[in-house]
C-alpha cells in the first residue's frame, strides 16, 4: 500500500513537471502587461496583435503547406516502409533497411540538417537542381525523418492486426489489388492517419533542420519564433504558442477519438461477420 | 466454394502472385531509393566537405579535385579534423555534449522509470489516459515548450517569485544560462522518450512472476531489483538509447537555456556555419559527432529488432 502511494505521488509529480511550463505559458498569454514578471491584469491584446502581424501569418501558412505536403508524402513512404518491416519477413538488405530507418528518428538534427544542405549544393552544381533552396527544399527534408516516424507507427499497427482476414481474402479468390483495397488498406487507415498527424506536427514544428536547408524568403514559424526568441521575451509569442498548443491538443483529442470507434466498429463489423459465418455452417 | 483447378484459375493465381511480388518489391524499393539519396548518401557530402579549405567563394569551399595539366589532383586536408580534435574549444564542447547528455539520460530514467512503471500497475482503463497525458506534451511544440522554461528560469521569473515568497531564498537564485537549465530542458523535453518503451516492457510484464516472488517471502524491493529490473532492461537500454543519442548534438535546448559557459557540440557546430559560415569546420564536427553516435544507433536498431521477435 505504501509503494503504492509513492508510486501515485511519483506519477502526478511527474505529470506536474510535464504540464506546469504549458500552463504558465498559457495563462501569461492573457496577461496585459509586456513584463514576464508582472500581473498586469486579464487581456487578450496579444491576440489581436498576433492576428495583425503579416509576418507572423505569412511563417504560419507557409509552414502549414510545408506540413500538409511533407505529411502526405511522408505517410505514403514511411506506411510502405513500416508494412514492409512488419510483413514482408526476411528480405535481403533487410538490416540495413530497418537501420535507414531507425537512424532518423535519433539523429541529432544538426547532423541531418547540414548533410541535407550539402547534397543540395552538390546537387545543384552537378544537376542544376534544385534550382536555390527554399519550401521545396524543406519539404523533402521533412519527408525523410517524418517518413521514418510514420514507418514505427505503421509498424506497430501493422504487427497488431491479424493476418487471417488477408489471408481469408486470397483463399476466396480476390486478386491482390483488391485485398490491398478492401482489407489491408481499411484496416491500415487508423495507423495511416496517426502517422499524418505526428508527421504534420513534427514538420510544423521543426527548427534546426528547417534553417540549413532553406533560402531566402521562405521563412518557416519555428524559425520566426526562434529570432523572436532569441531577441528576448515577446509576449505575442505566449498568445501563439497557446494557439498553437490548443490546436495540436484539440487535433490529437479527436483524432483519438474517431480512431477509438472507427476500431470498435470495424470490431463489430468482424464478429458480425464471424457470427454470420457460424450461423451459415450450422444451417 | 472449392478451387475448380481448370487453367483459367492457374493463370490468375500465377498473375496474381506475379503482381504480389512486384508490389512487395515495390513496397521496398521506393522507401530504400528516398532513405539512401536523402539520408545515407548526404553524409558522403558532409564527409567530402570536411576535407576541404574554406574559401571566399559560392559555395564556400575549395574543390576537392583540381584539373592540373590535364590531370585531377586530389586536394584533400585533414587540417579541419586537426584543428578540431587539438583546439580546447571544440574538445570542450564534444567533451561537455556526451557528459551533459549521459547525466541528463541518467535523471530522465531516475524520473521516467517511476512513472512508466506507476503508468503499467495502474487500472487498464486509466493506462490509456495516462499514456495519453505523457504523449500530449510530445505533439505540443518542442520549441515552445524550451522557450517557456527559459521564462520560468528568468531572475525575475515563476520560480523565484515563489521562491522568495515562500521565504526559501533572499535573492533570486540564477538558474536561466547554467548547466542546470540545459540538463533540465532535455530531461523534460526528452522524458515522453524514456517513458514510453519502458511502459512497453513493464506492461508485458507477467504479474505471476512478481505474486511468486512475493509468495516465497521476498520483500518489495527485492523483488524489484531481482525481478522487475531485470526483465525490463531492454526497455531501460532502448530508452536511454533513444534519449541519449539525440541530447548529444542538441542545438536548441543549451542555446535557449544555456549560458555562454555551457558549452555543447550542437551549438558550436551551428555556430561555425551559421555565423563563421566556415563549412568545413562544421562539416569535420558533425562527421566525429556522427562517429561517436554511430555505435549507440546501431545498437538502438538492435535492440528495437530484439523487441519485435520476441
Amino acid at each position: 500500500m505504501r509503494r503504492g502511494s509513492f508510486l501515485a505521488l511519483g506519477l502526478w509529480a511527474g505529470f506536474a513537471f510535464l504540464y506546469l511550463p504549458i500552463i504558465v505559458l498559457i495563462v501569461y498569454s492573457f496577461n496585459a502587461s509586456r513584463l514576464v514578471a508582472v500581473w498586469g491584469g486579464w487581456s487578450v491584446k496579444w491576440y489581436g496583435e498576433l492576428l495583425r502581424d503579416p509576418q507572423i501569418l505569412g511563417a504560419a501558412s507557409m509552414s502549414l503547406q510545408i506540413a500538409a505536403i511533407s505529411a502526405t508524402v511522408a505517410v505514403i513512404i514511411g506506411g510502405l516502409a513500416g508494412y514492409a518491416l512488419s510483413r514482408f519477413g526476411r528480405f535481403r538488405g533487410r538490416t540495413g533497411f530497418s537501420a535507414m530507418l531507425t537512424a532518423p528518428l535519433v539523429m541529432p538534427e544538426v547532423i541531418t540538417g547540414l548533410s541535407l544542405l550539402m547534397l543540395f549544393v552538390a546537387m545543384e552544381s552537378l544537376t542544376g537542381w534544385p534550382d536555390g533552396r527554399g519550401m521545396t527544399t524543406v519539404i523533402i527534408a521533412h519527408i525523410t525523418f517524418a517518413a521514418a516516424y510514420v514507418a514505427v507507427v505503421v509498424r506497430s499497427r501493422v504487427a497488431g492486426l491479424d493476418m487471417a482476414l488477408e489471408e481469408a481474402a486470397m483463399d476466396l479468390g480476390a486478386r491482390p489489388l483488391t485485398v490491398l483495397r478492401r482489407i489491408t488498406l481499411p484496416m491500415l487507415t487508423p495507423g495511416l492517419l496517426s502517422g499524418w498527424l505526428l508527421a504534420f506536427t513534427l514538420s510544423l514544428d521543426d527548427l534546426v533542420i528547417a534553417s540549413f536547408v532553406t533560402g531566402p524568403g521562405a521563412t518557416t514559424l519555428p524559425m520566426l519564433i526562434f529570432s523572436k526568441v532569441r531577441l528576448g521575451v515577446s509576449p505575442d509569442i505566449n498568445a501563439l504558442a497557446t494557439l498553437i498548443v490548443l490546436v495540436v491538443a484539440a487535433g490529437v483529442l479527436l483524432s483519438g477519438w474517431i480512431l477509438l470507434r472507427a476500431e470498435r466498429r470495424h470490431a463489430r463489423q468482424v464478429r458480425a461477420a464471424f457470427r454470420r459465418e457460424g450461423a451459415m455452417g450450422e444451417g | 466454394m472449392k478451387p475448380s483447378g481448370n487453367a483459367g484459375d492457374a493463370d490468375a493465381a500465377t498473375d496474381s502472385a506475379g503482381l504480389a511480388t512486384r508490389g512487395r518489391t515495390l513496397g521496398i524499393l521506393i522507401p530504400t531509393i528516398w532513405l539512401l539519396l536523402f539520408f545515407a548518401i548526404p553524409f558522403l557530402f558532409v564527409v567530402k566537405i570536411s576535407l576541404s579549405e574554406a574559401a571566399y567563394s559560392v559555395p564556400p569551399v575549395s574543390d576537392l579535385l583540381v584539373w592540373q595539366d590535364g590531370w585531377p589532383v586530389l586536394q584533400a586536408t585533414w587540417a579541419n579534423f586537426a584543428l578540431v580534435l587539438t583546439d580546447s574549444l571544440y574538445v570542450q564542447a564534444l567533451y561537455g555534449a556526451l557528459r551533459i547528455a549521459l547525466i541528463a539520460t541518467a535523471l530522465t530514467l531516475l524520473i521516467g522509470y517511476p512513472m512508466a512503471y506507476g503508468i503499467a500497475r495502474a487500472e487498464p482503463g486509466m493506462r490509456s489516459l495516462l499514456l495519453l497525458l505523457v504523449i500530449l506534451p510530445f505533439w505540443t511544440s518542442f520549441l515552445i515548450r524550451v522557450y517557456a522554461w527559459s521564462t520560468l528560469l528568468q531572475d525575475q521569473g515563476m520560480i523565484n517569485n515563489a521562491l522568495i515568497w515562500l521565504g526559501i531564498v533572499e535573492e533570486p537564485v540564477r538558474m536561466l544560462n547554467t548547466e542546470f537549465a540545459v540538463l533540465l530542458g532535455i530531461v523534460y523535453s526528452y522524458l515522453p522518450f524514456m517513458i514510453l518503451p519502458l511502459y512497453a516492457t513493464l506492461e508485458r510484464l507477467d504479474g505471476t512472476l512478481l505474486e511468486a516472488s512475493a509468495d516465497l517471502g521476498a520483500r518489495p524491493f527485492t523483488t524489484f531489483w531481482r525481478v522487475t529490473l531485470p526483465l525490463s532492461l531492454p526497455g531501460v537500454a532502448a530508452g536511454c538509447l533513444l534519449v541519449f543519442i539525440p541530447a548529444a548534438g542538441e542545438f536548441v535546448i543549451p542555446e535557449l537555456l544555456g549560458g555562454p559557459d555551457t558549452l555543447m557540440i550542437g551549438k558550436i557546430l551551428w555556430q561555425e556555419f551559421f555565423n563563421n559560415r566556415d563549412w568545413p569546420v562544421a562539416s569535420a564536427l558533425a562527421t566525429i559527432l556522427l562517429l561517436l553516435l554511430i555505435g549507440p544507433i546501431l545498437l538502438l536498431d538492435r535492440t528495437q529488432s530484439k523487441a519485435e521477435s520476441a
